[in-house]
């Protein structure tokens, strides 16, 4: 249910920047490992296999509590278009951090690989070992990654145009600081 | 409530406040941008990528589509690994503890060409991977020479592109490889057991090197350097080089598979220990011979199957796959061959329409 709120509750900040730095850790991380012979691939990819599935499972708490605590509303002023572009961007983030973590969870099953998150944990694979699938999902992973990134971008620049620029109180929504009315 | 709503909104930006801050936003996003493409080597044009090591390895005659880019030719095996507990000692991998355990292996020639004749496997391998109950994995791949080549990517990467093909001869120029050889003299061992060693006719009667150092963990978390080999029950018969040529191109697959029909082929896996100085960072420097070798265990293959159909098809022997009780060393070849492995599997998976399977009237494939 939507409360009337101005501000994203306390967890729901915490998840969000929390998360932030996991995401773009983990796209910084993905294009260095696949462009690198140097022993830092190993250090790389042996973070990025635990980190993905930590953000998936944050994903999946973080829906529920959005689902259950809603979002504070948008400026009433905020022209249509751009409330537009608010929503399908945020049902896009939402829906990439679910499926990045699963496709790659996926493609390693495809690819007859060990899914190992730290010494002897490994999870199950949830796919059948088949290369046609495996390089399916492989472009799906990269294409979806450059689109991940480019999102986040339009994200950071929408913020900063509502923290600089129309000051409507929708950045702070999320920073919950420098909020002079709280 | 937000500040509209208390009617306490901000007085509005002047035209340049709305330009500057604008551009402000315009500079985060760019500068964003642009630190993701130098992270991901798009500003590095020289950068050693796995896409142009593999590249290299394409180009060595032949058509590599469909195939492993390097050991592109190859059989696949299936068999058994048998720990006889050994090892326990000196590593908690699940799979040196004593019992038996599932393999599915890969004999192969490090080439370029899946066509290539038998007579061009100067250098053989042997690629494994051992499945302990509990899912963990011990993925291998050795070479029948006692060292490496070279002791990083970048060399690598030059004597590869030393083996292009030269299109005015149809074949690699002998003059590039004479070069390199002059100009690296980490290689000369290698060189000087590779004009040596003598040639077989056979996969089975050839011990395989791990080359590179890992490093065993034994349960109170020490660490010990390491290196294996799989010594051959079969001994080796010496043929002369000449009389490959008379064989035909798949003599080594016709041996594997006679001897095969007779019986299985067996293997110790002998790990060396290594003393304080030995390197663990140089896969072209041999550990002295006196060196503590444990038999740790024996492996029997059983089976032998073309790889188009093969159950070693699609699996990538990236020798980074350990399980726990087994780690890398700081040995830089081995980072870079799982990331240059990986780009190998995932060219080759998206081209197998190049590589087709067999026709299976009824059932699809096994």
């Amino acid at each position: 249910m939507r409360t009337k709120r101005d501000c994203f509750s306390g967890p729901q900040r915490v998840l969000h920047w929390l998360m932030a730095i996991m995401v773009l850790a983990m796209l910084f991380i993905g294009v260095s490992m696949v462009s690198t012979l140097k022993p830092r691939f190993l250090i790389l990819i042996s973070i990025h296999k635990p980190l993905g599935i930590a953000i998936l499972a944050l994903a999946v708490l973080r829906l529920g509590v959005r689902l259950r605590l809603g979002a504070p509303a948008l400026p009433s002023d905020l022209p249509r278009t751009q409330a537009l572009a608010a929503k399908l961007s945020h049902f896009v983030l939402y829906a990439l951090l679910l499926a990045m973590p699963l496709v790659g969870w996926g493609m390693l099953s495809a690819g007859g690989y060990p899914v190992v998150l730290y010494g002897s944990l490994h999870l199950p694979a949830i796919l059948p070992h088949d290369d046609q699938l495996h390089a399916t999902l492989l472009t799906t992973h990269m294409v979806l990654a450059y689109m991940f990134f480019a999102t986040i971008l339009l994200h950071v620049a929408a913020a900063l145009f509502h923290a600089l620029i129309r000051r409507d109180g929708v950045f702070r929504a999320m920073a919950g600081i420098g909020s002079r009315d709280q | 409530m937000s500040k509209e709503e208390n009617g306490t909104r901000d007085p509005p930006l002047s035209p340049s406040a709305v330009t500057s801050r604008l551009v402000i936003i315009g500079g985060v996003v760019f500068a964003s941008a642009l630190a993701f493409a130098y992270v991901g080597g798009w500003l590095s044009p020289d950068r050693l990528t796995p896409t142009r090591m593999v590249a290299a390895l394409s180009d060595r005659g032949g058509n590599p589509l469909g195939h492993r880019r390097n050991h592109s030719k190859g059989i696949c095996f299936t068999g058994v690994f048998e720990a006889n507990g050994a090892a326990s000692k000196y590593s908690i991998a699940p799979m040196l503890v004593s019992g038996s355990y599932p393999v599915v292996g890969r004999f192969a020639i490090a080439v370029g060409n899946p066509d290539a004749s038998d007579i061009m496997g100067r250098v053989k391998s042997m690629a494994v991977r051992i499945v302990s109950p509990n899912g963990q994995e011990w993925r291998s791949g050795m070479n029948n020479s006692p060292v490496f080549v070279v002791s990083n990517p970048r060399d690598f990467y030059e004597l590869t592109r030393a083996q292009d093909i030269d299109p005015a001869f149809g074949k690699p120029d002998p003059g590039a490889i004479k070069r390199f050889s002059a100009t690296h003299p980490d290689s000369a061992p290698f060189i000087e057991w590779s004009q040596t060693a003598s040639w077989t006719t056979s996969w089975a009667d050839q011990a395989y090197n791990s080359l590179n150092a890992f490093r065993f963990i034994d349960a109170a978390g020490a660490s010990h350097l390491v290196r294996w080999s799989m010594e051959p029950a079969v001994s080796p018969t010496p043929v002369p080089h000449e009389a490959l040529a008379s064989m035909g191109p798949d003599f080594l697959e016709h041996d594997l598979v006679r001897r095969l029909s007779e019986g299985p082929l067996t293997w110790h896996l002998m790990v060396t220990f290594a003393e304080p100085g030995d390197p663990s960072n140089d896969a072209t420097k041999a550990w002295p011979s006196d060196r503590k070798r444990v038999d740790v265990g024996t492996l029997t293959v059983r089976k032998g199957e073309a790889e188009a159909d093969g159950p070693c098809r699609d699996l990538n022997y990236d020798p980074t796959i350990l399980p726990s009780g087994i780690a890398v060393s700081d040995d830089p070849l081995l980072a870079a061959r799982s990331a240059a492995y990986a780009k190998s599997f995932d060219l080759r998976t998206a081209e197998a329409a190049d590589y087709p399977y067999s026709p299976r009237p009824a059932g699809g494939r096994p």
